[in-house]
């Protein structure tokens, strides 16, 4: 079977040292793929190269087929077939601001995929419903609390239907309930089997009870 | 100890007559003296050097803007104030004024190829003269305004009246003959028939009577022992027209305009100037809103530049801003205004437009840079990932945000921009500050024309200092 990401030798250097160093991976589709390691390691840096927001200088990344070579970063306008492929949720959310959790959702819906406004609010409202933030959906991203605003992020990646989500430490801000609550949404949106997940995280016990396969950095 | 030989020096001076006037004026008046440029020359200087001789007393000048003569002998920076000043019935009624000392004729001067078709005031209608602002000339002005419909611009100064004349921004200036003689140039031809005839006179405080009546006592002398005449001669002033007012005024010591011309009741006139203060303030409101909106687009593309643009790009936007916040307005007003009447002739108003807006455009440049970087860019990132093009970012992320963090600085901005209008008066633009103290020039007080100019910059400023205000509450924790 063809993995949906595969990681090959990763190497990133910054000035004479080494941040990452022959990092090599894959994840399945259907699969929940933990990169774990201390803080510093490197996991969002590894991250940050699949999705193409960090150049790397060793190896090769390949998402679904589209692979990511060692070099300057791509411009944005070559890169529509990664960004198809591959969704973020970072560690400290960046949600959009001075938009409500509905719209976060659903701009990218409108302006990158060219749904209508009933259409992206149809998906908005069912996402943020299944992530049991759908009361929530008009409050602006200051009014939510840590759990819900990563929630909120996890629904926008999700609008656009990637095959691949990449998660940063998702249970940063999140207490022992949320963090089994979350576990949960993670195993759902791999049942199908037609989505993979790789979360960067220093949670061993969450990486143990919730990750099909650990990958030590 | 040290002090000694300075006390000395001043008592073997003996008493001094302090006397004001202003050397921007030049001569015939009072000038820099070109051979030691810290004394003064001019017949003014000598008028007044002759009284303080005539007193006992030795003279020393007091530079003052010609404006703010009337006020500063009130406040007692100077016993008497010499710089041309005219005998006007307001004048005579706020201040103790000495018997007129010189007759000048108001003229009008036109461009050689105008000479025949306008020679006085009533061919002018539609047309553009230029005076020197808060003068008898201004006020015919306006008197003709009313009668023929001619369009008074009011400067300044009284030397670009005529380069604007030559330049063609105007059509005629009507100014005393002493000001048009030393002026006179090829390029234009002054006008034999006097519009008006009036009298030089000496200001002094109200308090001042006796001291004002030494002075006549002086002067009369000086017309009687042919002193006046002498200097007159020798900044080449006197015609005959002198020798008649000097013969008038020995003969009646008496005022040649008469104190019986009472001057208009302050009253009166805060209701005359109700109606051009406003025209003022929505001159003021007007270049406000446009300087501003020019500023903000311009101001906006720098910024663009600075934040998105190449090295090259990045440096002029820079270079820009620098060399416009480093410099001062009232220079960039000059250069637009003058300094390029060379190149191209912008009208008044316009430049004051334009000057104003390159200048905010720097200013508003540096809110909106710091706006867009102030957008956190991890937001930017989540939005690449998301398969936004960068100009969507920018229009949608980035921008919205960006916009909320420069209202309430902007606003501020606003402000600050309303009050630095009135300095566009410098190019002939009669806004607010220059029409309130034109006002206070007539009747001879600032406080009534201040309280409501105040009044009125207030009420136009205070709604959008809350303005601001309400934004910064609302938006400051995005």
């Amino acid at each position: 079977m063809t993995a949906l990401l595969k990681i090959d030798a990763l190497g990133i250097r910054r000035g004479d040292r080494d941040v990452l160093r022959g990092l090599t991976l894959a994840v399945q589709r259907g699969e929940i793929v933990a990169l774990m390691g201390a803080s510093g390691v490197g996991k969002t840096t590894a991250l940050r190269a699949v999705a193409a927001l960090q150049s790397f200088d060793a190896g090769r990344i390949e998402v679904d087929g589209f692979g990511l070579a060692p070099g300057p970063l791509p411009r944005q306008s070559q890169l529509g077939p990664l960004r198809r492929r591959v969704g973020l949720v970072f560690q400290a959310h960046a949600l959009f601001e001075h938009l409500s959790a509905r719209d976060n959702v659903t701009l990218a819906l409108r302006h990158v995929r060219g749904k209508t406004d009933a259409e992206a609010r149809g998906v908005a409202d069912r996402l943020l419903g299944s992530l049991e933030v759908g009361t929530r959906a008009d409050a602006l991203p200051r009014q939510l609390s840590g759990g819900e605003a990563q929630r909120v992020a996890i629904a926008r990646a999700l609008a656009l239907d990637p095959p691949l989500l990449l998660l940063d430490e998702p249970t940063a801000a999140l207490d022992p309930e949320r963090r089994e609550s979350l576990g949960q949404v993670l195993r759902d949106l791999v049942k199908d089997a037609s989505r993979g997940l790789l979360v960067a995280t220093h949670d061993e016990a969450f990486a143990r009870a919730h990750a099909d396969r650990v990958v030590k950095l | 100890m040290m002090l000694l030989p300075a006390v000395l020096w001043v008592a073997l001076q003996g008493p001094v007559l302090l006397w004001g006037g202003d050397a921007e004026g030049g001569a015939p008046f009072v000038e820099a003296d070109p051979a030691d440029a810290s004394r003064v020359r001019g017949f003014d200087v000598e008028v007044a050097e002759t009284i303080a001789r005539g007193l006992g007393r030795r003279a020393r000048f007091v530079q003052v803007q010609w404006s703010s003569i009337d006020q500063s002998v009130e406040r007692g920076d100077f016993a008497i104030g010499m710089s041309g000043m005219e005998d006007t019935p307001a004048r005579r009624a706020r201040h103790a004024v000495t018997v007129p000392y010189f007759e000048f004729r108001e003229v009008l001067a036109v461009r050689p190829q105008d000479a025949g078709r306008w020679r006085r005031l009533s061919d002018l209608r539609g047309r553009r003269v230029a005076t020197l602002g808060a003068t008898m000339a201004y006020d015919l002005l306006l008197a003709a305004k009313d009668s023929f419909g001619v369009i008074p611009v009011s400067y300044d100064d009284d030397v670009h009246p005529y380069s604007d004349l030559i330049a063609g921004r105007v059509d005629a200036v009507l100014l005393d003959h002493t000001i048009a003689k030393r002026r006179s140039s090829p390029r234009f031809v002054i006008q034999p028939e006097a519009v008006a005839t009036g009298y030089y006179v000496g200001v002094l405080a109200r308090a001042d009577s006796t001291l004002r009546d030494s002075v006549d006592a002086v002067l009369i002398a000086a017309m009687r022992d042919g002193t006046l005449e002498r200097i007159y001669q020798r900044w080449d002033v006197w015609d005959e027209s002198q020798a008649r007012l000097f013969g008038r005024v020995v003969e009646a010591r008496q005022d040649v305009v008469g104190a019986q011309h009472a001057a208009p009741l302050q009253s009166a006139s805060v209701w005359a100037y109700l109606p051009s203060l406003a025209r003022a303030a929505v001159i003021t409101l007007l270049l406000s809103f446009l300087s501003m909106g020019i500023a903000v687009v311009v101001g906006l593309s720098l910024a663009a530049a600075r934040v998105y643009g190449g090295t090259v790009t990045r440096m002029l936007a820079t270079v820009y801003v620098e060399v416009i916040r480093g410099t001062p307005l009232l220079l960039q007003l000059f250069v637009i205004y003058y300094g390029l009447a060379g190149v191209v002739r912008l009208p008044a108003f316009l430049a004051a437009i334009l000057a104003l807006a390159f200048n905010y455009a720097a200013y508003e440049a540096e809110i909106y840079r710091g706006a867009l970087e102030a957008v956190a860019p991890a937001q930017l990132e989540a939005a690449r990932t998301l398969g936004f093009s960068e100009t969507q970012i920018l229009r949608l992320v980035r921008g919205p945000q960006a916009f909320r963090y420069a209202l309430a600085p902007m606003t501020n901005d606003f402000v600050a921009l309303l009050k630095d209008s009135s300095l566009v008066s410098v190019i002939t633009v009669v806004e607010l500050t220059k029409q309130t103290a034109i006002y206070a020039t007539n009747v001879g007080s600032w406080i009534v024309p201040g309280l409501l100019c105040a009044a009125v910059y207030l009420a136009m400023s205070l709604p959008l200092a809350r303005l601001a205000r309400r934004f910064e509450r609302r938006w400051s924790v995005v």
